[in-house]
């Protein structure tokens, strides 16, 4: 069923992520079959008719004309979006080959892969946009685009492993579910299809953790230890507070961006109190607190100092992470050069034969 | 900069029997067979199909959003190819 039942943010359809998820596809339908309010003509007035298909949320596809920052910050965007992902299989590729057992293994490599597939609907998704792949990878390449600042950490243990997925791919889940919605019509189809299988890694992260925590004294201390390490990092994901972010007030006008920085970190605390709690395993944050007055629980804010270290290169793997990806292009090349090759010999040889 | 990326495929998956093929998204291969590996090892990592077609997307011959209007006008002042546009006599069934 689908009508105006699912705008209630509190009460998706559903229930949990994945209605949230559901419930940005039904309203995309739905505002596809909107008629829109003044109606303006494609041709006349070209930004009246951006801000007129905005205005009704409806999307705005690749052909259309759109202003050229809006173009630039969506490529901009999507594009470290898209790095993020391609970077992002680093940290638990690491686990791959000493998974504790035949059934974790195969689910990593899975979840892994998946991360591969992220990047490529975002990286098809930018290329809308009228980039090419081969500057984006080059953008990354050279550094001059980054990734989510989150994977220049390291993963020293297994329980690591679990951490990112409840705590790294739940921050994630939180900033994404609204891109969904958002205005830009490859996007936010990508989009729909990153989060459905986002919740999936979050998941097995957490019956990782949870594993861990309910095995011996060890185990727990392991799985505790991870918490206390990704906490922080992971409410960081989150950006600059909203005073300091720089990109905010119009990606909110344009409606790439439906929420503040801050708004989704204390949505991602409030969802996770409860959730460590049934983990048994303690947030590290001595100040953490239900605020009666606010609805909304008291945390200490991340440092973003670190963060702004961290994007600007000098985190714990930056490096490391750079290096391994250029390397696995670079002796990633004959496999390209050889795919190349027999396509042209292929070609060739039809020619041939339709002469 | 060289030329390195294969040319770029749309990616149109059927996702069960009786359902027509839906656009997915687009990929780069060096020919087809390899764009339909691609394709399902992107797009169908969970059964989320039964058939796969890849288009270059070279090949596709698109209409212009600027003409949006004028090119679709002509059906927009013919509401009697819609069957609410006529009435039906009260008491007529099977009609």
């Amino acid at each position: 069923m689908y009508g105006n039942d699912f705008s209630a943010p509190d009460d998706p359809p559903g229930g949990g992520l994945l209605g949230e998820v559901e419930a940005a596809e039904a309203a995309l339908r739905e505002a596809a079959a909107r008629a829109r309010r003044s109606g303006a003509a494609p041709g006349e007035d070209l930004d009246a008719y951006f801000a007129d298909v905005i205005e009704a949320d409806q999307k705005i596809e690749p052909r259309d004309w759109m202003p050229d920052d809006y173009r630039r910050t969506l490529i901009r965007q999507i594009a470290q979006h898209a790095h993020s992902e391609i970077i992002g299989m680093q940290p638990e590729g690491n686990w791959i080959s000493r998974a504790p057992s035949l059934k974790r293994k195969a689910i990593l490599l899975a979840k892994v892969q998946d991360e591969a597939g992220h990047g490529l609907y975002l990286y098809a998704a930018a290329e809308t946009l009228g980039i090419d792949r081969d500057e984006l990878v080059e953008l990354l390449l050279s550094g001059r685009q980054k990734y989510s600042s989150i994977f220049n950490y390291p993963t020293l243990t297994w329980a690591d492993v679990g951490a990112i997925g409840w705590l790294v791919d739940g921050a994630a889940i939180v900033n994404q579910v609204p891109l969904c919605r958002c205005s830009y019509g490859p996007y936010a189809r990508a989009m729909i299809r990153v989060c459905k299988e986002e919740s999936f890694h979050q998941r097995q992260g957490y019956e990782i953790l949870h594993t861990l925590a309910h095995g011996t004294e060890g185990q727990k201390a392991m799985a505790q230890d991870a918490v206390d390490r990704w906490w922080y990092p992971s409410l960081a994901m989150f950006g600059p507070p909203d005073a300091d972010s720089t990109h905010s007030a119009k990606s909110m006008a344009w409606k790439i961006k439906r929420f503040s920085n801050d708004e989704l970190r204390q949505r991602f605390v409030d969802m996770c109190v409860g959730q460590a709690e049934v983990l048994g395993l303690t947030l590290p944050d001595p100040d953490l607190r239900w605020n009666d007055e606010r609805q909304a629980y008291d945390y200490t804010q991340p440092d973003y100092d670190e963060l702004m270290q961290v994007i600007k290169g000098n985190g714990p793997c930056n490096r490391q992470r750079m290096e391994h990806r250029r390397r696995a292009h670079t002796e990633g090349a004959w496999v390209r050069e050889a795919a190349a090759a027999y396509a042209a010999k292929r070609a060739e040889k039809k020619e041939k034969v339709a002469a | 900069m060289s030329k390195e990326t294969s040319p770029l495929w749309e990616v149109f998956v059927r996702a069960r029997r009786g359902l027509s093929h839906t656009h997915v998204g687009s990929l780069h291969a060096p020919d087809a067979e390899l764009a339909l590996r691609n394709a399902r090892d992107v797009y169908t990592r969970r059964q989320e199909g039964v058939s796969i077609w890849v288009v270059p997307a070279s090949a596709i011959t698109a209409s212009s959003p600027d003409e949006k209007d004028a090119f679709f006008d002509p059906a927009a002042d013919k509401v009697y190819r819609h069957p609410t546009f006529y009435e039906v006599p009260d008491g007529v069934a099977h009609l």
